[in-house]
């Protein structure tokens, strides 16, 4: 066998507070379709970011070479120039520019300092062929389905001479049609000497079409299985992705007991009207008192949409199908109406829509209920106070005062802050999308210790997380959940990784 | 030593917040001195004030606009339209003046929840909505007062909002001559109630063992605060006291002061302003906060344009014109952040009195028009410029 085409040397990446990347080697052949699978949050896209130069040379440790050369890419544009290409799962296209404008765009086609627009269309015309996609190149890209975008962005990589391929989830958003053609396209490009990196999720896609498969897990390099030794298989495949032991972290509990039912969907049809597809089809679950059921699945599954489509509808989405809380049919126009019912989310963007930054601690916490604080509209702000010194000291919020602005807390606390908010409303049903993520392990000890104590008091929860060893380690019950579908639900005594895995990627 | 540690902290810490004190008091007294203090005299303060006072309750509406992250371009020419309203219904329609401005209050509410619907429902960015706004409202100032050209008001209830002075207290004329006792009176009740309420503020942080500020410093931000009350009122009372223009403001500022730092409204309007999605999922909505805020708005727009066209005792045709565009600098001035979520009614109020003080003292100086703008885009540069780089320092 030849040299690597690439091959990346110990590399280490550290986030303050996490090692992402843990000494990991990784070796690409030439011509080779090699599959990265993993967990989420196993380091893949941190990998490919460190490949790809959005993490500069000098921010990780460890040697990237290249053609059989160490390179230091200080930036996308680096790493194009020898030939890398990487496409994302959320394409970075403009939906307002044409196909061709696409294809070209930052490595355009001039006549001195003119844009040669009759070579650029030609051009364009040959590349569209080579990966068989018949359009008219001069569509706007907005107007073509997600399988199509996807293929333009090949055409663009294409375009720029790429020697290595990466593809990062390229069939999550794609149904199955589209799926296997653009499978169909990369086994073609291999054989017009394209090497590719394939992240994808869904193994059997993998066993498909890999010629090689490396498995991340935590940070590290788990094992590297060639398909023609015949190693791959999806058995072979979950059990190097999950092969964890789940730790003591999780708070002792008797599970599996049931309450009645305080929450259920039944026939839960949900339309996005912007995104243009249906993100909810024929859902059925329930909740009951005292219990905490995990929501499993991968990223994009529908998971969150599940939970918002519940919570008052925010995103407008067309609904369709009945919700039941405490037996009485409900319809939430509003995450009000939700509120006033019961019912609380505490989404898994703290960040982005779940915290406001520039307020402090005690704004934040009482935020959604300020009623309780309030009297004809006029807020009591010692009240507020003494409310915000309660949550700060029973959930153990670091910060000197609830008078300091959230942005400047850690993230476990700011879930904290978030819980808090959420435990004032005082609700029936706590919705906890990703409660844990981005934090580190004291505090997500914390976090479960609370949930516990808030079940055995009474509250229900629904646990929406993409790490299995929390799901298993938390839940009464599992629900799978696939391509806005209930894939399965599974009982905790009978629930394992791998059954999950295998429900999720199927 | 300590006293002047303790004064280094304090103003580090809070330079952002008495910046503009600072920086209004740093103008004044330039002025002072180079119209040789023809600027701090009665009769000018009196008059700034009476001329700041459309602009400050614009100012006042244009900080809650601006904290939702929106803008409001059309207020300008809605006050100025609204203002010819107002004399309309008096003069052609023989309104009385007690029905007239409660009129033209519901009209202003009625255009700002226009604009509300555009931006809330149909989703059309605030500055197209509103700049469409400045166009309808400009062509119907022109087409009210086509036919008469400006219309004198000579209802003289009216005209005493932006000309006239609360009545002094009958039977005292022997006790200090030629001062205004209502206005020295009303004074003294204000510096007492400010140093009451800061004092029991300051006991209630106290109990909880909140961090306030060291003995020397709240004496001392006392003495500087009643004194600058203390002072306007002195100036005022030499004159002909409190003119009704000053009323409407402080009303204006005192009411909107305790809807945004003591209500529930409030709080909620700051949040959407702060994170809009993360304020929707807590149950707040969204789009009646912007209708609120749009509404008062519009109200205050009118109340601008009565301001106004009382002043002047009509309506004129160009009436409105830029009167948005010194609100809107009024409350960059005054601390309120482009990116939302942060300002105050307060703030905009100073930032309203630097810009007419700094119009006043270049007319009382002579300056041409042409350097009161430079002058003044520069202010405004720089009142955004500290306030950027101080945002992120101290606490």
């Amino acid at each position: 066998m030849n040299a690597p085409l690439l091959e990346m040397k110990n590399i280490t990446k550290e986030f303050p507070g996490v090692k992402a990347l843990d000494n990991v080697s990784f070796q690409v052949a030439q011509g080779e379709i090699h599959c990265l699978v993993g967990e989420n949050g196993a380091g893949k896209s941190t990998l490919m970011k460190v490949l790809s130069g959005v993490y500069p040379h000098g921010s990780y440790s460890g040697d990237v070479l290249f053609g059989g050369e160490v390179q230091r890419f200080n930036g996308i544009s680096d790493s194009e120039k020898v030939g890398i290409a990487i496409i994302y799962q959320e394409l970075a296209q403009f939906p307002e520019l044409t196909v061709y404008e696409n294809i070209f765009l930052g490595h355009e086609i001039k006549t001195g300092f003119l844009m040669d627009w009759n070579e650029t269309i030609k051009r364009a015309t040959e590349i569209l062929k080579k990966v068989k996609l018949d359009v008219n190149p001069a569509l706007k890209i907005k107007d073509l389905g997600v399988g199509k975008r996807q293929l333009v962005e090949i055409a663009k990589a294409l375009s720029k001479d790429v020697k290595l391929l990466i593809l990062d989830e390229p069939t999550a958003a794609l149904n199955e049609v589209d799926s296997e053609n653009l499978l169909n396209l990369l086994r073609d490009l291999k054989h017009h000497g394209v090497t590719c990196i394939l992240i994808s999720h869904k193994l059997k896609e993998v066993i498909q079409i890999a010629d090689t498969v490396t498995v991340l897990r935590d940070g590290q390099t788990i094992c590297t299985l060639s398909a023609q030794q015949g190693q791959v298989s999806e058995q072979i495949l979950i059990k190097n992705m999950v092969g964890r032991e789940i730790d003591n972290i999780y708070p002792r509990r008797e599970r599996g007991q049931t309450g009645e039912v305080v929450l259920e969907v039944r026939n839960w049809n949900a339309y996005d009207p912007n995104a243009g597809r249906a993100v909810l089809k024929d859902v059925n679950f329930n909740l009951r008192k005292g219990e905490i059921i995990g929501f499993s699945g991968l990223i994009g599954s529908g998971r969150t949409e599940l939970a918002l489509s519940i919570f008052g509808n925010p995103d407008g989405y067309h609904l369709n199908g009945e919700l039941y809380v405490k037996g009485e049919q409900k319809r939430f126009g509003h995450p009000r109406d939700a509120i006033d019912a019961g019912v609380a989310y505490a989404t898994e963007d703290r960040k982005g829509d779940g915290l406001i930054l520039i307020q402090d601690v005690k704004q934040n916490i009482t935020l959604a209920n300020l009623r309780e604080i309030a009297e004809q509209g006029v807020v009591d702000n010692n009240a507020e106070v003494k409310v915000a010194n309660e949550y700060k000291t029973s959930l153990n919020i670091k910060t000197p005062t609830v008078e300091q602005k959230v942005s400047n807390l850690s993230g476990g606390n700011q879930q904290k802050v978030c819980l808090g908010k959420w435990l004032f409303v005082k609700p029936e049903v706590l919705i906890l999308d990703e409660p844990t993520r981005g934090i580190d392990v004291g505090a997500k000890y914390e976090i479960y210790t609370i949930m516990t104590r808030l079940v055995e008091q009474g509250m229900s929860i629904i646990m929406i997380s993409s790490e299995l060893p929390e799901v298993l380690g938390m839940s009464d019950r599992v629900y799978v959940v696939a391509s806005g579908k209930i894939a399965g639900e599974l009982p905790i005594a009978e629930a394992t990784q791998e059954k999950i895995m295998h429900l999720a990627t199927n | 030593m300590s006293f002047f540690n303790n004064a280094k902290t304090v103003l580090q810490q809070n330079i952002r917040e008495y910046g503009m004190y600072i920086a209004l008091f740093v103008i004044m007294a330039i002025f002072t001195i180079t119209t040789g203090g023809t600027f701090i005299s009665s009769r000018n303060i009196v008059n700034l004030v009476n001329q700041t006072g459309y602009i400050a309750v614009l100012a006042v509406g244009m900080t809650l606009v601006i904290i939702i992250r929106h803008i409001d371009l059309s207020v300008g020419f809605l006050g100025g339209f609204l203002g010819a309203v107002a004399a309309i219904a008096m003069v052609q329609w023989h309104f009385p003046v007690y029905a007239a401005i409660p009129l033209t209050l519901a009209l202003g509410i009625l255009a700002g929840l226009i604009t509300a619907f555009l931006v809330a429902q149909m989703k059309i960015p605030a500055f197209v909505a509103t700049l469409a706004g400045w166009l309808i409202y400009r062509g119907a100032i022109l087409v009210v007062t086509e036919s008469t050209g400006t219309i004198v008001i000579p209802d003289e209830t009216f005209n005493a909002i932006g000309n006239g002075f609360i009545p002094d207290i009958p039977g005292l004329e022997a006790f200090l001559p030629g001062v205004h006792k209502l206005t020295l009176i009303i004074g003294i009740i204000a510096i007492i109630l400010f140093v009451i309420s800061e004092i029991n503020s300051r006991k209630k942080k106290e109990a909880y063992n909140f961090e306030v500020l060291p003995n020397d410093m709240f004496i001392i931000k006392l003495i500087f605060m009643a004194s600058l009350v203390g002072g306007i009122t002195w100036l005022l009372a030499g004159y002909q006291g409190l003119s009704w223009t000053a009323v409407v403001v402080l009303v204006v500022v005192i009411i909107y002061h305790f809807i945004t730092t003591q209500t529930v409204l409030g709080r909620h309007i700051y949040a959407v302003g702060g994170n809009p999605e993360a304020a929707e999922l807590s149950g707040i909505n969204v789009k009646k906060i912007t209708y609120i805020v749009f509404g008062s708005m519009g109200m205050l727009s009118a109340l601008s344009g009565i301001l106004f066209a009382s002043r002047l005792q009509s309506a004129t045709t160009t009436a409105g014109s830029l009167w948005e565009l010194d609100a809107i600098a009024a409350a960059f001035i005054g601390g309120v952040s482009p990116a939302g979520g942060i300002g105050k009614v307060a703030g905009s109020i100073i930032g309203a009195l630097v810009m007419l003080s700094l119009t006043s003292g270049m007319n009382l100086m002579g300056i041409g028009i042409s350097y009161q703008y430079i002058a003044r885009g520069a202010v405004l540069a720089a009142a955004v410029i500290f306030d950027v780089t101080t945002r992120n320092r101290g606490k």
